[in-house]
């Protein structure tokens, strides 16, 4: 089994990086079905990691995946209240909600634990073994020996495929997201729709922070979502607005970061910033169509009311 | 958003939302338990308490973002919504040091307009593929903008380990540009750059391209609409598309340029600290008029400038301050709506 050592290592460390992406990037993928590009989700990330600290300090470690949801889904609404019920422009809110998540999380923070650089440790979320499928020989370990976040990413995957393709309110949640117009026509509540879907994004992006805080830290610093937001709004490009897609990406993507440390351990030299700039030529590629039809929704990121 | 002119003036509103601002951030001041009154004193001494503190500070901080924010200011205004000034800004910052390091022996005179041209082409460079994409396949330019925005910083992160690494090989930094290369001082005893002057006249210069020529009045009339400016028939959108972007992008460039031939005089990982992105917020204040930039650039390099002197002085972490920046863009957005809902809900803009 030795000669599976390095590769089992690497992919554990490759889901164990995709974990976070996936969650945020699967409620992502609902939130721009519905025509809602969130750029603040950088912002529930963080609020997420934060939350996920001071209520895992209160709660223990499973208290402080909810609080980080919360806290994710919190920072969301803020960003659905002013992009989608006041209706301002997505991209200058969004740019908005992660500026100021990123202060006042910070803020927050420092006026709780000072300022004294001393690392903050928190009780950790343990990693769960399923029986019999851990013990598959190189991708056990990798898929099956992880925290309970990781579950929930891959639960997800089927459940918001059979509710986005299968069902009627998924129906109308797209139609919203492609034509804000025909959709209001045919009687669906763009707005409410619109809230929920962004919520929902926020809940999981929140979640994605509390597992960088809980399960692969144990500890929280200032802006430490280091762009875990922005990377999951690549990841549902590369996915396609599927979540099939989109974990596959997000998979894709942990794994160029953890061929990073991967790399580094065998030769310092190897220019491992090209491999982490990978994943997103690649987006840009699937965009360009180079992997076939690529499309965004029709109305991404468009008004509702048309202004 | 919006880019009808309004009988409330762009000055009133940015006012009133700056008002709004200072009242949200005192309430969450004395929420967190620090006198508002206090920070607010540090904050402005910090930033304009002596005329060093205002020129060496206040002014050096603003030039970035004065470039990056006239960049995106010119961009939106055609409706090109270009997330991407902060890599254009990378790619630009990389190319002024490669050509300025080339040239080791030149005259100022060369290597400064070299280094700096280098840097607006790399920016223009940078903006081109996500421009491509837009006018030539319909992807649009939010999305591809943000993108290039890691690849251009891991591209320089690439660059200062590996190619441009310095030839010390002790940080991952380029060599420090020839003095030549140096910016000269605007105000002799300061450290304000000729860069803050190259800001100035860019401000200005596109003031007058958009108000007082026919190429401002197509690139106004694209933004207003890109369908009713088809339609009209006197002229294409996409030529209008493509010019914002690679003008936005070649100031975006600039940006960067002017940044390591004016202060660090060499590229590092991390030498933005986001200003691309904070521009949104420099652009949207000045209602995106290349003047009212220059304001509103001068407020946020203040805003940096004083959050150092705030921490010092009244103990508030300067965290604060990018918490500030976000309650400005929020403000002028609801005062923006609020003014459309007072205007009478039918010719909502």
């Amino acid at each position: 089994m030795a000669e599976f050592g390095a590769l089992s290592s690497f992919l554990v460390a490759a889901v164990g990086l995709a974990v976070p992406l996936a969650l945020a990037a699967l409620g992502e993928t609902v939130s721009e079905r519905a025509g809602v590009i969130n750029i603040g989700l950088e912002g529930s990330v963080i609020w997420g990691a934060l939350g996920g600290a001071l209520g895992a300090l209160a709660l223990g470690p499973y208290g402080g995946l909810a609080a980080g949801a919360l806290a994710g889904g919190m920072a969301a609404l803020v960003f659905a209240a002013f992009a989608v019920w006041l209706n301002t422009d997505q991209i200058i809110t969004g740019t908005a909600v992660t500026i100021g998540s990123l202060g006042f999380t910070g803020a927050v923070f420092q006026s709780r634990f000072g300022a004294t650089g001393l690392a903050l440790e928190l009780p950790t979320v343990p990693a769960w073994e399923v029986p019999l499928l851990a013990q598959i020989p190189v991708i056990g370990p990798a898929f099956f020996d992880q925290a309970v976040t990781a579950y929930l990413a891959y639960l997800l995957v089927p459940v918001l495929g059979w509710f986005l393709f299968r069902t009627r309110r998924g129906l109308s949640l797209r139609a919203v997201g492609e034509s804000p117009e025909a959709a209001n026509s045919a009687g669906v509540p763009v707005v409410r729709t619109r809230m929920l879907a962004v919520v929902f994004a926020g809940l999981t992006a929140g979640l994605a922070g509390a597992h960088l805080s809980l399960v692969h830290t144990g500890t929280f610093a200032e802006n430490m979502s280091a762009g875990k937001g922005f990377i999951a709004i690549a990841v549902v490009v590369l996915g396609r607005w599927n979540p099939k897609g989109v974990v596959a990406a997000a998979l894709f993507f942990g794994g160029a970061e953890a061929l990073q440390f991967a790399l580094q351990a065998v030769d310092a030299d190897l220019p491992y910033p090209l491999f982490l700039a990978l994943p997103y030529v690649l987006s840009l590629a699937a965009l360009a169509g180079w992997f076939g039809r690529s499309r965004a929704p029709e109305g991404l990121g468009s008004a509702w009311p048309r202004g | 958003m919006s880019t009808r002119s309004h009988a409330l003036t762009p000055a009133l509103t940015a006012a009133t939302a700056l008002l709004a601002t200072l009242a949200v951030a005192a309430a969450l001041l004395a929420l967190g338990g620090y006198p508002p009154g206090d920070a607010f004193a540090a904050l402005f001494r910090g930033a304009f308490g002596t005329w060093d503190r205002f020129v060496s500070f206040t002014l050096v901080r603003a030039t970035p973002l004065l470039l990056t924010g006239l960049a995106v200011a010119l961009a939106f205004k055609a409706r090109v919504w270009n997330i991407g000034a902060e890599g254009q800004l990378h790619a630009g910052a990389l190319a002024a040091v490669a050509v300025a390091v080339a040239l080791p022996g030149a005259p100022g005179l060369l290597v400064i307009p070299a280094a700096l041209l280098a840097a607006a082409a790399a920016g223009a460079l940078w903006a081109s593929g996500p421009a491509a994409m837009k006018t030539g396949m319909g992807v649009g330019e939010v999305i591809t903008t943000l993108l290039m925005n890691f690849v251009a910083l891991f591209m320089a992160q690439f660059l200062v380990q590996g190619p441009l690494r310095e030839s010390r090989g002790v940080f991952n930094q380029t060599d420090e540009i020839p003095p030549a290369a140096h910016l000269p001082d605007l105000i002799p005893g300061t450290r304000l750059h000729l860069g803050f002057l190259v800001g100035l006249l860019i401000a200005v210069a596109l003031w007058l391209y958009l108000t007082r020529t026919p190429g401002g009045f197509r690139l106004r009339a694209v933004g207003a609409s890109p369908r009713a400016a088809e339609v009209s028939g006197r002229f294409r959108a996409q030529p209008v598309v493509w010019l914002a972007f690679l003008a936005s992008g070649a100031v975006a460039g600039l940006a960067g340029g002017v940044q390591v031939a004016g202060v660090t005089h060499r590229m590092y990982e991390g030498l933005s600290p986001g200003w691309g992105y904070t521009a949104i917020a420099v652009a949207l204040l000045a209602r995106l008029n290349p003047l009212a930039v220059v304001v509103t650039a001068i407020v946020f390099g203040a805003l940096s400038a004083g959050g150092g002197a705030m921490q010092r002085d009244a103990g508030v972490p300067e965290v604060w301050v990018r918490g500030i920046e976000a309650l400005v863009i929020l403000a002028v957005l609801t005062v923006d709506r609020s003014w459309q809902a007072l205007a009478g809900r039918g010719s909502r803009g």
